[in-house]
């Protein structure tokens, strides 16, 4: 008998939590992102983010936003569902998803059902290919190869190249394709090109064909957890190129149990660098920690916040309000986002006909444990 | 003629099955039409009706037949390809514009391939004694996203295009297999009413199969294969035919869901998502067909409905799990419920019997 009290109980709770509480006029954006499982940094950092761009915005008074932050947890299927709950739930535009497959089967969803999305960080071209209601404030994954054969070819960084790259990651392969399509171009030589899959753990074959082909730059389209592990297997034949990363290697020197002095000289594309002396980047990194408990924010977080502020201020612009119905405001967002300048963290930003930014790439070399501008 | 028993039993069971899903799908139909149901629900909808087709479909290899199979993931994800591919062939080079008949097609394409794959797979390994069959479905379903990761396929003047290991497709080609990329620019076709259809054809399909005599032969096999033998009853032949039509239906669950989808990447179809479907027919009961039925429709829902609990979310989906696994097993509440059906019904039957 107590047990079926327990579980009418535990009943009644469940019911009275679901209960909504409605606040108007403040306008509702749904951040949606993995906040558990092997993605969570990216989805937390996201949130974080979009978290301390509201407050700013609500402190400031004047329109009032609210985040609607939803759990996708990496999955397509969860992430269709996490937005549907958004949308019960009033959300009228969407800062999201963080991740990329689960923002390919949102946006389709969310293209139909005509709702904005800007998403931070899902990177592939196929995410907003065809949909006009679909707005990225990160760089395409080819942007990520054409930028740096470019720089490397300009700056006069390397003359043998290999590279290093994950067969089983769209995000690697894409870079890579634009990478070697733009090395032809530009005409650097690519001496080696090695993969590997997702979980592999040793390295030295790649790392020991490029030192034999006698590669001066290697080229690492590939995250920062495998790219650790290139530079220990590297360090241990003494072999010692540049090591040139794009953004997914933002986060190797928060990476636990990594010897951060691997790192050292290894140059990197970020939009954003939390050891940046700027104003604005000091007051950002100082109200995320507060938030996030200590974290010091990623590209992730940055590009969070600038949704949060560029969806802010595009409504601000287009006059919508609490009150404007999810579709009206997507025609509106979309008439402001293709013509609109917005400032944030990552630079300045305008957005082409597709829905792709358009910002200047920065590149950062590692000295000391921090990021340096390559230029200096 | 006059039934036995357990004949009208099993006729019973087999009612109450298939109406709970009619009915079930009546009242939400009429929630849609009169436009009451939540975005949320409306959602859910067509995978629910995949995963109770990957539960049920489970639970004959499992619960039927007896042997272990961890890689039903993996027959879905080829139903799933194999059906994207279909429907873009079916779109980009026949032109058939009814989204209907593309997403019939493609169902009955993914159903043949899976089971063409579950044949090549289960004619080995269903010939030896022991848990064989676990080891080999648990490596299949990850060399399938292997496989798929290094797939290039695609439509171009009125051909298929297809390469392997690097992308040599001629320029111009439309993308359907992209590598590590998935299945891309799918147009999703799949409806909550194709979805019913197939829950009904699984259902019949397995219903039929386990009160059959092939279905008897299978459960005698699973109970004592050397009695099995010894009657006469060729036990890899009914294995089989257990083994197959499962992937067959896997498949089919595949091509619905990949439909549904813009896309459909290799990493949806892992080991943890064959083990999800094992727990649906764990907990729904082994062998018990409605149960699996209830229990993927309930566990697909349920993490849904705890978004509420925001960060505790899974925590609670866990306690849920085990308070289901207790009481269903706790002798009290299992005779108060006797107790309750008893005026309906003449006697305790368990239909499709149970795994030793």
């Amino acid at each position: 008998m107590k047990k079926l009290l327990a579980l009418v109980m535990a009943a009644m709770m469940l019911l009275s939590v679901t209960a909504v509480l409605a606040e108007d006029a403040s306008i509702k954006i749904a951040v949606i992102g993995p906040f558990t499982g092997p993605a969570a940094n990216y989805g937390l950092a996201c949130q974080y983010g979009a978290q301390v761009a509201a407050d700013e915005i609500n402190a400031q008074g004047g329109m009032q936003i609210e985040l609607i932050c939803v759990d996708d947890e990496h999955d397509p299927e969860k992430s269709v569902n996490a937005y549907t709950y958004a949308m019960d739930k009033g959300a009228q535009m969407i800062a999201g998803t963080t991740t990329t497959s689960p923002c390919l089967a949102v946006s389709a969803q969310a293209y139909e059902d005509r709702v904005f999305m800007l998403t931070p960080s899902a990177s592939s071209d196929l995410v907003v290919a065809d949909k006009d209601n679909m707005y990225q404030i990160c760089f395409q994954d080819p942007q990520m190869g054409i930028i740096p054969a470019d720089m490397i070819a300009e700056k006069k960084l390397g003359t043998k190249i290999a590279i290093i790259y994950n067969i089983s990651d769209d995000y690697s392969t894409g870079i890579y394709e634009a990478f070697k399509a733009e090395a032809e171009k530009v005409g650097l030589e690519i001496v080696s090109v090695t993969t590997f899959t997702e979980g592999d753990t040793d390295y030295k074959t790649q790392v020991d064909k490029a030192m034999t082909a006698g590669a001066d730059l290697v080229f690492l389209p590939i995250y920062y957890t495998p790219a650790s592990m290139i530079l220990r297997a590297a360090k241990d034949i003494n072999y010692a190129p540049v090591f040139f990363g794009v953004d997914g290697m933002d986060g190797i020197l928060a990476l636990e149990n990594f010897d951060a002095s691997l790192a050292e000289g290894v140059i990197l594309l970020t939009p954003f660098s939390a050891f940046d002396t700027d104003e604005t980047v000091v007051n950002f990194v100082e109200k995320y920690t507060a938030v996030s408990d200590g974290v010091v924010p990623n590209q992730f977080g940055a590009d969070a916040y600038d949704a949060v502020g560029a969806l802010y201020q595009a409504c601000v612009n287009a006059g919508i309000t609490g009150d404007t119905a999810a579709e009206d405001a997507c025609e509106l967002l979309i008439d402001q986002f293709s013509t609109m300048e917005y400032t944030g963290l990552t630079g300045t930003m305008q957005w082409d006909e597709t829905g792709a930014v358009n910002k200047l790439p920065a590149a950062y070399v590692i000295q000391d444990g921090a990021y340096v501008p390559l230029d200096k | 003629m006059k039934m036995t028993k357990a004949k009208r039993n099993r006729l019973i069971y087999n009612v109450v099955t298939f109406a709970l899903v009619i009915i079930a799908f009546f009242v939400l139909q009429s929630m849609i039409d009169a436009k009451t149901i939540t975005r949320s629900l409306k959602g859910q909808l067509v995978p629910i009706c995949c995963w109770i087709v990957m539960a049920v479909s489970l639970n004959l290899v499992v619960g039927i037949s007896g042997e272990l199979s961890l890689g039903h993931a993996g027959f879905m994800s080829v139903g799933a390809y194999t059906g994207a591919v279909v429907s873009g062939l079916l779109l980009n080079v026949y032109q058939i514009e009814d989204a209907s008949a593309r997403l019939a097609i493609a169902i009955v394409a993914g159903g043949l391939m899976a089971g063409i794959v579950g044949a090549l797979i289960g004619i080995p390994v269903l010939r030896l004694r022991g848990d064989y069959l676990a080891i080999v479905t648990l490596a299949f379903g990850e060399i399938i996203r292997n496989l798929v990761n290094v797939l290039y396929i695609g439509t171009g003047d009125g051909r298929l295009y297809m390469s392997f290991l690097t992308k040599k497709l001629p320029e111009g080609v439309v993308m359907l297999v992209d590598g590590a990329k998935g299945a891309v620019k799918i147009k999703p076709i799949s409806t909550f009413i194709a979805g019913f259809i197939l829950v009904l054809i699984t259902l019949a399909v397995v219903l039929n199969l386990i009160n059959s005599r092939a279905g008897r032969a299978i459960k005698a096999c699973r109970d004592n294969r050397i009695a099995a033998e010894s009657m006469g009853v060729n036990v890899t032949k009914y294995k089989m035919t257990a083994f197959v039509t499962a992937a067959v239906l896997a498949g089919m669950a595949g091509a619905l869901y990949g439909l549904k989808s813009s896309t459909i990447v290799p990493t949806q179809f892992t080991f943890n998502q064959s083990i999800n479907v094992l727990v649906f027919v764990v907990l729904g009961g082994l062998g018990n067909v409605l149960g699996s039925v209830i229990s993927a429709t309930f566990l697909t829902i349920l993490p849904e409905t705890l978004r509420a609990f925001a960060d505790y979310r899974m925590l609670v989906y866990a306690v849920v799990l085990i308070l289901v696994m207790i009481f269903t097993n706790n002798p009290t509440i299992r005779s108060f419920v006797n107790r309750l059906i008893a005026p309906f019904k003449k006697k305790e039957s368990t239909p499709g019997g149970d795994a030793q």
